[in-house]
């Protein structure tokens, strides 16, 4: 990261997630459970000019590290980003996402029919294929738009 | 057998998948011989969808063995319609049976169940899933007309919904068969079949159209087209004769050519095939009582 960009981002600790897709940063929020009324301090730019991307979205978050699961769906449907973990101004960690081999809990099954979708004491669980997740239950294939398929709480 | 729970065909391997069938063939020989081997088995009965032969099939073979079943009835009887869920049911009449046999209209909930049971469940059906018992007595009944290695079937109907088709396909991935799909555009096989069925390396082809393959099988396996899966009663009409036959449809097959369906059937099968060599789904549903005997005396054996 440049000296030019890490004083455009300047937190002091948090986390930021850079290189996000350009119109996945509103999706990043949901999967942090961010809806602004949890009060830590976001910054997100959308459609920002990057080098590496013609344009990027980027999420700060101050107070905040990721957990495991985090990242995992992250990974899903934002592949390309990077987290940069910030304590005391100095990014201590940089990531690159890789991909999980099952998200439990995160995304919902879009088959109605699916026993995930009654009402049952299950959590959903998809394995993550090369292109796609796969329901564990009913084993539907979901290959697009999996940030429409976060399980809102 | 490995598994406790049987969930889907996709669990079995060969060697499995031929443990059931050989030990099926020597109760068929011999069913007295096998009349006392679960003297105090109970085995549990929970059909959220009404499905009688299933459920008979499966309460003879317990019976034969020896055993009894208990039944939790219909939907409407039980604490269903109180609003019980199927995770707690479940736990409930496992304290009363030594194996749960589960038949329910949502996929995934025979893998849900056995997450929470600790006596060996027995898929007979989820929704447009899995069937893993009937995938069973077809190989049976495949083995016995034409056998399973160096094999072409070609597999006719609803293939989109028929769960017992989806169930038959993998479990023929395990051996040396040439699988012919045959089905209107509406209801090919649904992606997630075909991806696994590539990806066992399967050798499968679609057509839309029986007389590309009928002169080549060794069996046709004929399942039901719904009349709910069609907007309207023409279309559905149309596509019903196409995917329907009859003694004219076969007279460019094989004279050995096994026809086989998991019934109850309602056109697809004109009542003069009856009477020829070629229809075997009679005896197929036959099979359901040795091949559940075989595989509730090797869950039980193992289980004790
Ligand atoms: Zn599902």
């Amino acid at each position: 990261m440049s000296d030019h960009e890490l004083r455009v981002s300047k937190i002091r600790d948090g986390t930021v997630i850079d290189h996000i897709r350009a119109g996945q940063a509103l999706n990043v929020l949901a999967i942090l459970g961010i809806r602004g009324a949890s009060g830590e301090t976001v910054s997100v730019g959308m459609n920002v000019p990057s080098d590496r991307m013609a344009s990027k979205d980027i999420v700060k978050v101050e107070g905040r590290e990721l957990s495991q699961d985090e990242v995992d769906v992250l990974s899903l449907i934002a592949p390309e980003a990077t987290i940069n973990i910030v304590r005391e101004y100095e990014v201590v960690e940089k990531q690159q996402l890789e991909s999980p081999d099952r998200v439990v809990g995160v995304l919902s099954c879009p088959n109605r029919n699916c026993i995930t979708n009654a009402d049952e004491p299950v959590e959903t669980a998809f394995d993550v294929l090369a292109d796609g997740v796969r329901c564990e239950y009913c084993e539907t294939i979901v290959r697009d738009d999996l940030a429409s398929h976060i399980a809102v709480e | 057998m490995r598994h406790d729970h049987l969930t889907s065909a996709k669990q079995l391997s060969r060697a499995d998948i031929e443990s059931v069938l050989d030990r099926a063939a020597e109760i068929d020989a011999d069913p007295a011989a096998f009349g006392d081997r679960h003297r105090d088995a109970v085995l549990g009965l929970c059909f959220y969808e009404p499905s009688t032969r299933t459920k008979m099939s499966f309460e003879t073979a317990i019976k034969r063995l020896g055993g009894d079943a208990v039944d939790m009835g219909t939907v409407e009887s039980s604490s269903v319609t109180k609003g019980e869920s199927l995770a707690d049911t479940a736990r409930v009449v496992e304290g009363y049976a030594d194996a749960l046999v589960l038949r329910h209209p949502s996929e995934g909930a025979a893998k849900m169940v056995s997450e929470f049971v600790d006596v060996p469940l027995l898929n007979a059906g989820d929704g447009a899933g899995h069937h893993p018992t009937q995938t069973l007595l077809d190989l049976y009944t495949i083995r016995e007309n034409a056998g399973l290695d160096d094999l072409t079937i070609g597999i006719m109907g609803d293939l989109k919904y028929g769960r017992t088709v989806h169930s038959l396909a993998y479990a023929l991935t395990n051996f040396d068969a040439d699988q012919h799909f045959v089905s209107p555009e509406s209801l090919k096989l649904p992606r997630s079949v075909r991806y696994d069925l590539h990806d066992s390396g399967a050798n499968v082809r679609e057509h839309t159209d029986l007389d590309a393959v009928l002169s080549s099988l060794d069996v046709l396996y004929v399942t039901r087209i719904q009349r709910e899966r069609f907007p309207d009663e023409n279309e559905y009409r149309a596509v019903a004769g196409e995917y329907g036959i009859d003694l004219e449809t076969l007279e460019s097959a094989r004279d050995d050519l096994t026809v086989m369906h998991p019934l109850p059937r309602v056109d697809e099968i004109a009542p003069e095939v009856d009477g020829t060599d070629y229809a075997t789904y009679f005896e197929q549903a036959h099979n359901g009582v040795p091949v559940r005997m075989a595989l509730l005396d090797q869950l039980l054996e193992a289980d004790r």
